[in-house]
């Protein structure tokens, strides 16, 4: 009972920030609410911050982690070689793949001689975290900046290979140079590396 | 009616048996009740308008996270972390990549340890900005909220820039970042810095000097020094009472003591001070991430730990060694050290501490958040007690407590 009230330092940097007095001025309390008005009404006059979706879209960053794609290679061969690395790193194990053996007619479909029969993503599971992007060694799958529409059923929101896998369309192919380092981006270049053609 | 009492009795150990001749009544805080921006749960005992006793129950949305993180590779669990306080989820993420940096042992460089103040110190801005805003909403003034909330979209927009994600960042790799500062990144973070202070000068004109605000707050939810730091506060809530703990300084980590920065304190840890110290930390961010964006030294975005981080993508793409190393981390068949460590880092609302036992396995052998939501909570009964309910649900949002980060 020697002391009132004990104080506790422990720096020199420390700093007292609550003025709990009120000068008379704001004991009045009017200047406080008109102040407050005039705040409220000067936004009146300012540029409006809301978007107008869907007619106006925000800007999405490029390297946005959304749906998934399974990438094709130059001449249309689906890159996944059905490692399962993917499903390993997964943290909400939201992909099953079911692997099978390239037979001799489908050389011009698949890159590997071992490919993803059924590669499936369950998007009520997917957390976007962007480990399997990261866990591919065969650059096969990718995130993209498209987001994942809305819809009834939970049966639609599992993406099998007919809504992941790439159109084989050159023209259509989904571009995500932006999410690889530039020296992905110099490799890619050298066709003489057997990753490249 | 002596079973009726004993019935009651064994519900609310606090009260003694002379309590139940008042005429209380038992009042049902949520747990879904829309001014508790959470699912918390209080069992208040009202006296009329008066709060004689509250009991807090939590676990509502327990998710097990110490368990699940016992079976995942340390990589994996990150985007865990994001999930504890969703308001500022990178600096879980990063106070958990240097827990495991701090167990094997890897020393960043300084240019890691700038990105990661930058980083920590947003996200400690859009923290308080969503705390203090949404004092503000409970205490009947929802405009300055709206005001915040622009601001806090912008640092959104940086995060999404720096690594693709808004709420659920998944930020950062074990031994430095995924991706380095792109330009685009560092023009929104100049056009943040220039564009807030304004904003929150605004915020704080509609606001700290009000009278009808300090009335509001000013006594609410008090606690002292000694009560605080026998419950274990930390972070605004502490330095509200007066007492200037706060891990940067303390304990630096990240190179936080090559800048100088003013710890603001409270005098008596009530509403209004919680509210003031986590205003002024705010100026002080910003002139934390100005500094660190200025002193920004060049170099590597990433420590040369090959075992730990993962090779680049052009060897892995067309070597045999880096591919076997890229099937070992992935696969976390790496050897980790045995042994066990702390780390505690300044998350937004308070001392956001790692404690991980390993065996060496692939998994940590426990894990365990020290949550300072958790222990804030603690104390929410004491601070509420005799006080009136509409007080009792500003003393809640004032502490903080994210509901994510309470259940883990």
């Amino acid at each position: 009972m020697t002391e009132e009230k004990k104080t506790y330092t422990f720096t020199t940097r420390s700093k007292v920030v609550s003025n709990k007095k009120m000068t008379f001025m704001e004991k009045i309390y009017f200047p406080a609410i008109i102040k407050g008005m005039l705040i409220t009404f000067s936004h009146l006059f300012k540029k409006k911050t809301t978007i107008q979706y869907p007619e106006v879209k925000r800007n999405i960053a490029e390297i946005y982690r959304g749906k998934h794609v399974l990438k094709r290679d130059d001449e249309g061969r689906e890159r996944c070689t059905a490692c399962g690395l993917c499903a390993l790193s997964c943290p909400a194990e939201a992909i099953t793949m079911i692997a099978a053996e390239r037979k001799a007619d489908e050389m011009h479909l698949y890159r590997e001689e071992k490919y993803a029969k059924v590669y499936e993503i369950n998007m009520l599971r997917c957390i976007f975290c962007g480990l399997c992007e990261e866990a591919c060694p065969k650059e096969a799958i990718f995130l993209t900046n498209e987001i994942v529409p809305s819809n009834y059923e939970r049966e639609n929101f599992i993406y099998g290979k007919d809504k992941l896998v790439e159109p084989m369309d050159k023209d259509k192919r989904i571009d995500i140079s932006k999410r690889q380092t530039t020296a992905v981006l110099e490799f890619k270049k050298d066709k003489n590396q057997s990753h490249n053609n | 009616m002596e079973e009726k009492k004993n019935h009651i009795e064994a519900e609310h150990k606090i009260f003694g048996p002379e309590d139940f001749e008042k005429n209380y009544s038992t009042l049902n805080l949520g747990p879904t009740h829309p001014a508790t921006h959470g699912i918390f749960q209080n069992i208040l005992t009202m006296n009329g308008e008066t709060i004689e006793g509250a009991e807090q129950t939590i676990g509502y949305i327990h998710r097990a996270f110490e368990k699940i993180a016992e079976r995942r590779p340390f990589y994996q669990i990150t985007p865990l972390t994001d999930r504890l306080n969703y308001c500022s989820s990178p600096i879980n993420n990063i106070g958990w990549h240097m827990t495991v940096e701090k167990l094997l042992g890897v020393k960043t460089s300084k240019r890691i340890d700038y990105m990661r103040i930058i980083i920590m110190e947003l996200a400690r801005i859009t923290d308080h900005l969503i705390c203090n805003s949404v004092i503000g909403v409970d205490s009947g003034a929802l405009t300055g909220f709206i005001y915040l909330f622009q601001e806090r979209e912008k640092v959104y927009d940086i995060y999404e820039e720096i690594c693709g994600a808004r709420l659920t960042t998944n930020l950062g790799r074990i031994g430095g970042f995924e991706r380095d500062f792109t330009p685009s990144v560092i023009k929104k973070i100049n056009d943040f810095l220039n564009g807030l202070p304004k904003v929150l000068k605004q915020f704080e004109n509609l606001l700290i000097r009000n009278r009808i605000f300090m009335d509001r707050t000013i006594d609410v939810g008090a606690i002292s020094a000694e009560r605080a730091l026998n419950y274990g506060f930390t972070g605004p809530c502490l330095r509200a009472t007066g007492v200037d703990y706060d891990v940067r300084v303390m304990n630096s980590y990240s190179s936080y003591n090559d800048f100088d920065f003013i710890v603001p304190v409270g005098t008596n840890g009530d509403t209004y001070d919680r509210f003031c110290v986590r205003q002024e930390e705010m100026w002080q961010s910003i002139k934390l991430v100005k500094n660190a964006l200025e002193n920004l030294p060049e170099g590597n975005y990433h420590m040369d730990v090959p075992e730990f981080y993962l090779p680049p993508k052009e060897d892995v793409y067309s070597k045999m060694e880096p591919l076997i190393w890229h099937f070992k981390i992935v696969m976390g068949e790496i050897e980790v050290p045995v042994g066990e460590v702390y780390h505690s880092v300044e998350g937004g609302n308070g001392e956001l501490g790692f404690y991980l036992v390993s065996d060496g396995g692939r998994t940590p052998y426990r894990l365990h958040f020290r949550r300072p939501g958790f222990i804030y909570y603690q104390a929410y009964p004491e601070m509420i007690k005799g006080s009136v309910l509409s007080d009792a649900i500003l003393t809640m949002s004032s502490m903080n407590i994210i509901a994510g980060e309470l259940d883990a």
